[in-house]
């Protein structure tokens, strides 16, 4: 029966001064842009700016909790001091001023600037200011600095860095507009966030077709239109199974190859030899090709050439080469990378490798789009159209995680380079100032760190060869984390999971200070959680701490705070000026050159201060030379004043908009003072939409090489050739194998290594943690995620989202866990090599049976994060990271779990055995001392405005 | 008029966008916030929500789909919630949106009881019942920009799976979209009418990828032959 219809008045709410102002989002790595009402100056609604390139108008569940986050009764309110006689990780502190606490660590830190300034280590975590803290860290003078990276994307960036000139996550992006076939590998709900959720709803729209490789069917696999079970750790062989069946049908894109990849370049072979796979050189040290056209070796590429894709030709002086894709097709064509022979290991049935592999080429090269877009290529001939082929992958945290995942993250730039899906419409395109020479012309600090000096360079960067490692005359490393070592030579991001584990250990030294921002390493961040927070309360013989002094800077009450000498608070994202620049980790999108900022939108009530400028500040107070001026008085009166006036090369700095004396120039120009001004004016972004001629095949279009030289991105215009075979990764093999004519490691073991892991075509080994360990103890592959509501989120047990989600489960295959007497909501012992923990269990479907995983990061020590003790983040939710040892197992020297090639932390190779907890075994384990209870918990949240 | 919500299960990813965008807008709403939360840096975390994400497996390894399945009022045209309400807090407007008035609630329950998609949460510190407005004073409010007269659930949604628009209107995008889509109503069998449609996931696209080549020569000569006929070309 239809009820009655009434209109009546509407409780109106009280007059309020209404505004809104427009900033960057900071609950997570995106960095999307938000719109945010204000009434009577306090939060009303955060909403996802239209304008905005990233996030279009969107927001997640993260960006509208952001409120929540402000109201956070786990904020840091002053600057804390560990207790006289109080023990690291015991949280107790004293507050102390602002003007004690900046001298202590301006104390400490002239002192060691002017004795060793190797001995600071400086990392930082979710850090947005890479730029700023980097250049802090080389102004300084240590090489020891990294971001996150190590432990979470560098196995993207290096693969895609050392081989198409551009990489997942920050630097490239589906093309969601046309991609007709698009493969997700390993993302979950994780990198990035809401790009790839308009993304999907792009390609759902015009009928695209979306295959998910993961073993878990959660997050963007729910709604994929093929889930693909694959076992962890195998994602590499299964793409190389797929090449093998391009590579069988000749489903290639022979002209891209030919013209844009080196798969023509001549590879010397001569076994045993100095130079054996190293590329063939003329005189002028030019990739010599074969000429179909003239029927001759040539180093002068240009459009006229035919260069043969395959074949073995005689140099001049005699030596043989091959061509790179001939080696490859030597290599792939190979009966163990037929899918039948990958299917069980993948845990995928060779007819589903073979199909997928058809309908990748059968897409890229049947449904081919066309694009009437004139563009100039690099050798200056002009075409009409722009081809492309339009196959889109992407991928993230399950290849970046593993061992192996350098060489399964360049499989599959291999599978774009073959179907000639890049940078094309339909396909994998890339984000300015990407992409650039391959790889980038930047290398890592090598000489040893000095007294009151600044490092002679980076302290990262992108090795070519041996003689690009930070490592000292007799082969050790120069950097605490090992970075650029023989051990982990491609290390793009440092390896911050290593830092508190070898300084400890003074292996390869001891430091005098370790600063972490916003980092949490005495939790989820650290592989060996119990032992590395035992790492930082180890002491000599005297008593002392073997980690003299630790700084913590960050604006909660995290868990890695407790262990905190010092605490230098800061502000939260809507508090404080930011920028997000092109110099650092850009937002850039495919079709526009972006940058943006933030500024304070809600006034600071308590004593913090943001950490840029006490960054600023003590660059200006310990002299560093870019922050002072010649008579040593200060350069830059605070943070926004630097980002202003700083220059990194005449006419770029750190914000790309509105610059020149008058704010009329984009990308390049004079400092101008009213920048921020400008910025805030225009919703706290700056895009610089690309025209259509420069929007495509940017690694040879002439004109987009032009404006990327222009702006700074890159500095020669050259063709960016993307790299099937890689000569540095052969360089250092070579050095392995104790041929390369300059350094070889000193250790057998890094020889070993080398000769084994710098393979130059990519290829698929077991994760290194697999090989030792019997599959019949430790059956199951664990995997951690982290949800969609909390991903990248710092603080993000707020309020909101904690009813979400405040604990976790150890999920598994519902036929897994009946086979192992495993019921909902049994407890049970999950134990690796490294240790056991306990945690409830929880049954699905959509898990591959050898696998299971849990959600990170949700368990939380007790009293961390201004929870209540009996929070069910600290009784029932856990860490799995107590089980993944941050070195290798053997007996010999103590090698990192990593990724041999790029140091990449590898915590997805964990495996486990679960059973089930005899009756009376409950509760969470291990569990650690409550720390002292923070901040104010209200028993009932009644948020409004009025 | 009739005002109401398309929900695409085929794009949901199960985010809780629009439940938090939700909890912010509703939260300092006049209409019926504050929306409590109980304990909510405790042991057991809860509150009022008008908009919650539930996720659901269909089918077994290695045939399972998993359902992302966001839940609000549907604002029924026959809402069992308005007909119980013994103060007359409940009610349904010309817009067809069901509202509680919050100064008539004396939270008594009984539209919960009778609602069967269990979309009404009481808020125990008001003393009151709360559902979901259909964000009522922004979609009317001329003050806001056209584009965003639109619930916070639909400005959000990452995916775009939420839809806004008055089904009366058969060219509205809401009516064309569930008509297009297969749009289907929650036990539309009980009779009360739900305004909000549910479109199913598509059906999967089809590649039918071209026949591979004939087994001749080997693959390595094929290849070599393909490469001299495609560069020579």
């Amino acid at each position: 029966m239809p009820v009655p219809i009434e209109n009546r008045p509407l409780p109106q709410a009280p007059a309020a001064e209404r505004r809104t102002e427009y900033s960057t989002c900071y609950m997570c790595a995106c960095r999307c842009g938000i719109q945010i009402t204000l009434e009577n100056d306090q939060l009303r609604f955060i909403q996802g700016n239209r304008n905005h390139p990233v996030n279009q108008g969107v927001l997640c569940a993260k960006g509208s909790a952001g409120i929540m986050k402000q109201l956070s009764p786990a904020k840091l309110r002053k600057p804390l001091r560990r207790k006289p006689g109080a023990e690291r990780g015991s949280g107790e502190f004293e507050e102390i001023e602002w003007d004690e606490a900046l001298s202590i660590v301006e104390a400490r830190l002239r002192k060691i600037r002017a004795t060793d300034p190797k001995q600071l280590a400086f990392f930082t975590g979710r850090d947005q200011m890479q730029a700023l803290s980097g250049l802090w860290a080389q102004q300084f003078g240590t090489p020891n600095w990294a971001a996150h990276g190590g432990f979470c994307s560098v196995n993207m960036a290096a693969a895609g860095l050392y081989s198409i000139g551009y990489s997942f996550w920050e630097f490239g992006a589906p093309d969601w507009d046309r991609a007709k076939y698009f493969v997700l590998w390993g993302v979950a709900e994780d990198h990035s966030s809401n790009p790839i959720k308009i993304g999907l709803d792009k390609l759902k729209r015009h009928g695209a077709k979306f295959v998910s490789i993961n073993p878990v069917r959660t997050g963007y696999s729910a709604i994929a239109d093929e889930w693909v079970p694959v076992r962890p750790g195998s994602d590499g062989l299964l793409a190389l199974a797929i090449v093998n069946v391009l590579l069988n049908d000749g489903t290639i894109d022979f002209e891209f190859l030919a013209r844009y990849t080196n798969a023509p370049w001549l590879v010397i072979q001569a076994p045993g030899a100095a130079d054996d796979g190293l590329f063939a050189r003329d005189h002028e040290n030019r990739p010599l090709v074969f000429d179909d056209a003239i029927g001759d070796l040539t180093g002068a590429v240009t459009f006229d050439t035919r260069p043969a894709l395959f074949g073995e030709y005689t140099l001049p002086d005699g030596r043989r080469a091959k061509t790179s894709l001939a080696l490859a097709a030597d290599r792939y064509l190979d009966a163990a990378y037929a899918p039948e022979a990958v299917a069980e290991r993948c845990g995928v049935p060779a007819d589903t490798i073979r199909r997928i592999a058809r309908e990748m080429a059968h897409v890229a090269f049947h449904e081919t789009i066309t694009l009437d877009v004139s563009w100039t290529d690099v050798w200056g001939r002009v075409h009409d159209k722009v081809v492309g082929r339009p196959v889109a992958m992407y991928a993230m945290r399950g290849v970046s995680a593993h061992s192996n995942g350098f060489h399964t993250c360049r499989a599959l730039h291999l599978i774009q380079m073959l179907l000639g899906a890049l940078d094309g419409p339909g396909n994998f395109r890339a984000r300015a100032p990407f992409p650039k020479p391959i790889p980038p012309k930047q290398l890592p600090a090598i000489s040893p760190a000095h007294a009151n000096a600044p490092l002679g360079g980076s302290p990262l960067g992108f090795p070519t060869r041996p003689e690009d490692l930070a490592v000292d005359a007799e082969g050790r490393p120069l950097r605490v984390d090992k970075a650029y070592s023989w051990e982990s030579p491609l290390a793009a991001h440092g390896l911050m999971h290593m830092v508190i584990a070898n300084a400890v250990a003074g292996d390869p030294y001891p430091i005098d200070t370790l600063i972490l921002f916003m980092a949490n390493m005495a939790w989820n961040s650290s592989m060996n959680t119990a032992g590395t927070r035992d790492l930082l309360r180890e002491k000599d013989a005297s008593g002392a701490y073997k980690i003299p002094f630790i700084v913590v800077a960050d604006a909660f009450w995290s868990e890695t705070v407790a262990f905190a000498d010092l605490v230098l608070p800061d502000t939260t994202y809507l508090e404080r000026f930011d920028a997000i620049s092109l110099l650092d980790r850009p937002i850039s999108e495919p079709d526009a050159v972006a940058d943006a900022i933030r500024h304070p939108i809600v006034a600071l009530d308590r004593d913090v201060r943001p950490w840029q400028e006490v960054l600023v500040e003590l660059a200006s107070r310990l002299q560093f030379s870019a922050f002072v001026k010649p008579d040593g008085s200060r350069k830059f009166h605070d943070y926004c004043d630097f980002i202003v006036r700083y220059e990194r090369a005449p006419g770029i700095g750190f914000l790309a908009g509105w610059r020149g004396v008058e704010g009329d120039r984009a990308l390049v120009g004079a400092p101008n003072p009213r920048q921020w001004d400008a910025y805030i004016a225009n919703q706290s972004f700056f895009a610089f939409h690309l025209p259509d001629a420069l929007k495509w095949n940017r690694f040879a279009n002439r004109r987009y090489l032009e404006f990327a030289k222009k702006a700074g991105f890159i500095t020669d215009i050259e063709p960016i050739v993307m790299q099937i075979w890689s000569e540095p990764l052969q360089k250092f093999r070579l050095a392995g194998e104790g041929r390369y004519a300059g350094p070889r490691p000193p250790d057998p073991d890094d020889a070993a290594r080398l000769a084994k892991y710098f393979d130059p075509l990519p290829f698929w080994y077991p994760p290194l943690e697999l090989q030792p360990t019997d599959d019949a103890v430790y059956p199951l592959h664990a995997l951690t995620q982290r949800p969609m509501v909390m991903y990248h989120s710092w603080d993000s047990q707020n309020a909101w989202l904690r009813q979400i989600l405040a604990e976790n489960f150890l999920y598994m295959n519902a036929g897994t866990a009946a086979a192992l007497g495993l019921a909902d909501d049994d407890w049970a012992w999950v134990e690796s090599r490294r240790g056991k923990l306990r945690c409830r269990i929880r049954t699905m479907e959509g898990c591959e049976p050898n696998t299971v995983w849990t959600w990170n990061a949700v368990g939380k020590q007790r009293g961390a994060w201004a929870l209540a003790p009996d929070a069910p983040e600290a009784t029932t939710g856990f860490l799995l990271n107590h089980l993944i040892s941050e070195h290798l197992p053997g007996a010999g020297r103590r090698i990192t779990n990593s990724d041999p090639v790029t140091g990449q932390a590898a915590w997805f190779d964990l495996r486990v055995s679960v059973t089930k907890c005899q009756a009376g075994e409950t509760g969470a384990w291990p569990t650690f001392e409550p720390l002292p209870s923070t901040g104010a918990r209200p028993l009932v949240l009644r948020w409004s405005t009025t | 008029m009739k005002l109401g919500l398309v929900v695409d299960l085929d794009t949901c990813v199960g985010c809780h966008a629009c439940a938090t965008a939700c909890k912010e807008w509703n939260g300092a709403s006049a209409i019926s916030g504050p929306l409590s939360d109980y304990d909510p840096y405790g042991s057991d975390p809860s509150g009022v929500w008008l908009n919650r994400v539930r996720h659901y497996e269909v089918g077994a390894y290695p045939d399972v789909k998993t359902v992302n399945f966001p839940m609000s009022c549907l604002h029924c045209e026959d809402a069992a919630c308005v007909t119980v309400c013994p103060t007359g807090a409940s009610y349904k407007r010309d817009d067809g949106i069901v509202l509680v008035d919050q100064d008539r609630c004396m939270g008594c329950n009984l539209c919960a009881w009778a609602c069967p998609y269990g979309a009404r949460e009481l808020d125990t510190a008001s003393g009151t019942m709360k559902k979901c407005t259909l964000c009522v004073d922004r979609v009317h409010d001329v003050a806001l920009p056209e584009e965003e007269r639109q619930p916070a659930c639909v400005l959000a949604c990452p995916t775009h799976a939420r839809h806004f628009g008055d089904f009366d209107d058969p060219a509205s995008k809401v009516s064309t979209l569930s008509a297009e889509r297969g749009g289907f109503a929650l036990l539309d069998e009980l009779g009360y009418r739900p305004v909000n449609r549910y479109l199913p996931p598509r059906a999967p696209p089809t590649v039918v990828p071209d026949p591979p080549p004939a087994e001749e020569r080997g693959a390595l000569h094929r290849l070599i032959a393909r490469a001299k006929a495609v560069l020579a070309g």
